[in-house]
This record gives C-alpha cells, structure tokens and sequence, in this order.
C-alpha cells in the first residue's frame, strides 16, 4: 500500500470537497508552487473573525489538490488568529502522513493562500524549508526548479 | 542538420560504455537505478572524473600567469581542453570563449553584442520552445534598450513555421534571432541552417542554444550558419561550472568586454585599459580550470564514441519510446511524432495524473524522470499544460531501461485508477 497516494488522498483528489468560488466573499488569495506550477486560490466567507466559509480552486499535483481539499472542512469555524498559528504540523496531521522536502510546498499551498487571505502574508506556513533550510532540503528543492 | 547515417554503429558495446559511467550502479531500493534525466544533467564517465581528480593530485596551479612547471602544466591541459571541446563543434579553438553555463554565454552576447547593435524600435525574435535561459536575458535587453521581443509560434507538431519567420523578417526590424537548436521539451530538431540563411539574408545575426544539441548529435558551427553558439558542459557528461560561448571571430573581436578583472586585459592605465586578444578578452579572472580539463575529457569520450554513432543509438532509444508510451492509454505525446525529427528525448502528459505525482511515482520504481515547466513556462501556456513529464535519454541509456519506465507508467495508473 503506497503511503502518500493512499484512497483518502486520492478520493480528494478526485472529488475535491469545498472546491469553486464563493459569489459573496470577504477574503481572496491565490498563488502557485514555482516548483510543479500547482496553482491554487482561495475566497473565504467570515461572521466575525471566524471562517464561516471557503472554497478553494486550482489546478495542480494529487498532493496540492487532496490537501486543500481535507483541511477545508477543519479550516471552517476557525479564527484568524488560530489560522495564523497553523503550519506544517497542521497540514501533516490532517492528511495523516509527514511530506518530504521536495513535496512540502505542495501540501502546503492551501494552508498558505488560506493564511495570505486572512493575514495578508505571502510567506510561506512556518515549518517550510524556506525558513530553517537543511542543507540537503535546499539542495534537493533547487535540484526540482 | 541531420547528418545522421545509418550505418553509424557504437565502437563498443553498450554494456561496455554503461561500465564507464560508476553513477548507473546505484540501486534505491533494491532496484538499479534508471537515469532517464539527461537533458537536465547527464552523468560523468570515469575518465572525465579521473582527469579532474588527476588535475587537483597532479597539475594544480593557476594559469596564465606564472613560470613554474606546475603552471605549465595546468595551462597545457586547460588549453588543451579548449581545443577538444572546439573541435568537438568544428570551431577554431580561439572561437571558443569559455564561459559558466549556457546561461551565461546567452548573457555575454546580451551584454556586449546586444547592447551595442539592438536599439529602441528594434526586434529580437524568438521561438515559443525557447528555454528560460534564451528568453530572460532578452527580456531585460528589450526592456532596456526599448526594443520588442518577438516569438516565433510553434505547430501543433512542435515545429517552428519558415513561412511565418520570413513574414517577423520582411518587417525589416529584427536585429538578432536567437532560437535553440534541439528543444528541451519537445525534442524538436530546428532547420538551423535554413534559419540562419534566412535571418542574414535579412540583415539580423542568429544566437543558437546549442544547449542540447552538442550533446546528442554532430554539431558543426559553420554549418549551423549562426553568428553565435551556446552550449555547456554539464548536459554533454562534462562538470557543471563550464559552458561555451562560439562567436565568429570577427565578431568577438569587434564586442566590447563582458566583464572586467585579471586575465582580459592588455594594459591597465590609471584611467583606462586596453584588451586582450579573443577568447582572454571575455573571460576575466581565475577560470575553472578543473572544468575545463573535464569538459575537454568528456569531448574526447565523445570524439572517441563518435556523434554519428551516438546519434543513431539514442534515436533508436528515442524511436522506442515513442512508440511504447504513446501505445498507452490516456497518453499524449509532445512534440514531433517521427524520431528522425527529434532528439532524444519524449514529453508527455498522462490524462489524470500530475506529472508530479508521475515522477513520484516513477522514482519509486528507481526510474528518474523529469516533471514540471522545464524552464520552458511560454511554451507550456502553449501547449495547455501546467507541466510535463519528460524522460531523456544518453548513449548509455537501453531499451529495456525503457521497459522499466513504461512499467513505472503502469503503475503509477494503476494507483490512480488512471
């Protein structure tokens, strides 16, 4: 049994929950991983400082497209300031499997366009490589670009 | 281009040659591995290795400059590197202007020739197959000099069109035409020659990324008919850190310096200097000297394969593959169908899987794909695609390495229900 593209990931994959657009929306955000060209935006819907609700719509690998898909229905009801505290540990409990370096940016688009919506950030989720580079992540990433 | 012939045969076999390369004994997982990577990096026979690894044991010193018997030494075999790789591509070794990358030597042309010869109003024309590398640096040109960048568009058979270069031409402002010779996507093989001759006959110069041509298939830069050839040594089973710059030479004597330092000048007064003669006139300070004694290894592992011979081997592979991929289901195959008009190497798309999670997928089975824009983001929007997957293929590469990536294709469908 193949332990990244395991039925959950793939039935996200192929039936994304919470995909589309959201006629009346308070936040938007949208970007792409410069390493497979995943392309993913989000309109978020708020009561409050709470997520009421979102859609996420994109194009991308299994990886980015599942993600974004699994965390949704965890990201609603959430405040901006516990968005804001969410990273890489988030994303890695809710698919249920920890990424490698050169997949990381992939399972980590939606949390970030999620948090670039809310929090008006462009950087990516804490926990990246970006931040507190391994030597041998850096080296594997570029190797990718 | 095509000089290929059919009677060209490798002078050994290729389990031999596959013995000179100690990279293709890796095993992840129990499984050799299978290098289908090479329009990215290809891997380095022992002897290139060794005569690197020789240079820094035996003959280090810097070159240019001193009288000791080291110094001789390291200039001789550095020299001597750059005579091989020039007569690898039938130039004059003082033509050849050693450079970092292909990259770079796109960049000396945009920075000394460009500068002075592409004015406001004036067109640069490109392709849409172009690699990032032929496209940025006229970009930034374009943007500084107030000229316009132009691309030639490709067919849906991945190929440039004469009819619509004769058309950009005949609107009588294009300075330079900077195209690739064999394309890092599509596999397409450019009528270079025929490119060249039209581009002249209007008064503009023509740039070719040789980048993944001078690897696979005998380049002659005359015959080419361009002004300027661009290549490196990585891609050809040399070291990274060393590319080529070919430049006539009347040419190259006319162009202003790229960069200023040790080693390219004449005289240095207090205010001003004077220049040193071609190829020393482009390349200031310490050169990579290693480099340069390993791509001039690697030029002679070539010479001594023969390009004709290797041509006809990693277009038998390449004809193979063609036909194994586009026979599975949901398969679309980039790029020209035929073998004979690519080089060696297949694009493809598979309906439902992202070529990410392909190469993903494939690396499980130790097969090393590409997947992705291939610096190539303009001709993806073309092709409709975010990215490809794309295996390429050297002269050590075998048909049965192209079994175990078809399996790897299999696979990877099976798991997506595909």
């Amino acid at each position: 049994m193949d332990q990244l593209y395991r039925e959950f990931i793939l039935d996200h994959y192929k039936n994304p929950r919470n995909f589309g657009d959201l006629e009346q929306r308070d936040a938007e955000f949208a970007d792409t991983n410069p390493l497979c060209g995943d392309e993913m935006g989000v309109h978020i819907k708020l009561e409050g400082d709470r997520i009421a609700d979102l859609r996420f719509h994109g194009q991308g690998c299994a990886i980015s497209q599942a993600t974004a898909s699994i965390i949704s229905d965890e990201l609603k009801g959430k405040t901006v300031s516990e968005v804001a505290q969410l990273d890489r540990r988030f994303v890695a409990e809710e698919i249920g499997i920890e990424l490698s370096p050169t997949r990381l940016k992939c399972g980590l688009l939606s949390l970030k366009v999620v948090q670039g919506a809310l929090l008006g950030t462009d950087e990516w989720p804490s926990g990246t490589p970006d931040e507190d580079p391994d030597a041998a992540d850096v080296a594997r990433l570029r190797n990718e670009i | 281009m095509e000089v290929t012939t059919a009677q060209a045969a490798l002078p050994r076999s290729v389990e031999e040659i596959r013995a000179d390369f100690p990279i293709l004994e890796r095993e992840f997982g129990g499984k050799r591995v299978v290098y289908l990577d090479n329009a990215a990096t290809a891997q380095k026979p022992a002897s290139v290795i060794e005569a690197i690894d020789s240079y820094y044991r035996r003959s280090n010193a810097n070159v240019h400059r001193s009288m000791h018997e080291l110094a001789a030494e390291a200039e001789h075999l550095y020299e001597g590197g750059r005579a091989k790789v020039a007569g690898l591509v039938g130039a004059p070794a003082r033509e050849v202007v050693f450079v970092r990358n292909a990259t770079e030597a796109i960049n000396l042309v945009r920075y000394t020739w460009a500068r002075e010869h592409v004015g406001a109003g004036d067109v640069v024309l490109i392709s849409e197959m172009e690699h990032h590398s032929n496209i940025v640096p006229w970009q930034l040109l374009c943007e500084e000099k107030g000229a316009r960048l132009e691309y030639l568009r490709v067919d849906g058979q991945g190929r440039l069109d004469l009819a619509e270069l004769d058309e950009r031409l005949a609107a009588g402002r294009v300075r330079l035409v900077a195209v690739t010779h064999v394309s890092n996507v599509l596999g397409t093989i450019n009528p270079v020659a025929e490119i060249s001759e039209r581009a002249h006959a209007a008064g503009a110069l023509v740039l070719l990324d040789g980048a993944q041509a001078v690897p696979q298939m005998p380049v002659d830069v005359n015959e080419t008919g361009a002004d300027f050839y661009a290549f490196t040594g990585h891609k050809m089973l040399g070291p990274t850190g060393i590319g080529v710059l070919w430049g006539r030479r009347e040419l190259l004597e006319e162009m202003p310096p790229f960069l200023g330092g040790g080693s390219m000048i004449k005289a240095v007064e207090d205010q001003h200097s004077t220049w040193a003669t071609v190829p020393a006139k482009f390349e200031a300070g310490t050169p990579a000297i290693a480099e340069g004694v390993g791509v001039g290894a690697a030029a002679d592992y070539l010479q001594a394969l023969g390009m004709d011979a290797v041509r006809e081997h990693e277009r038998e592979v390449t004809a193979y593959a063609l036909e194994r991929i586009a026979a599975l289901d949901g398969v679309t195959v980039h790029g020209p169908g035929d073998a004979a008009e690519r080089g060696s190497l297949v694009s493809f798309s598979v309906e439902g899987i992202h070529p990410h999670d392909l190469a993903e997928l494939c690396n499980r089975e130790a097969v090393a794909i590409r997947a992705g824009h291939h610096c190539a983001q303009p001709l993806m929007r073309r092709l409709g695609v975010p990215a490809t997957a794309r295996a390429s293929f050297a002269v050590y590469n075998t048909t049965e390495e192209v079994d175990r990536l078809v399996f790897a294709l299999e696979s990877a469908k099976r798991v997506f229900g595909a």
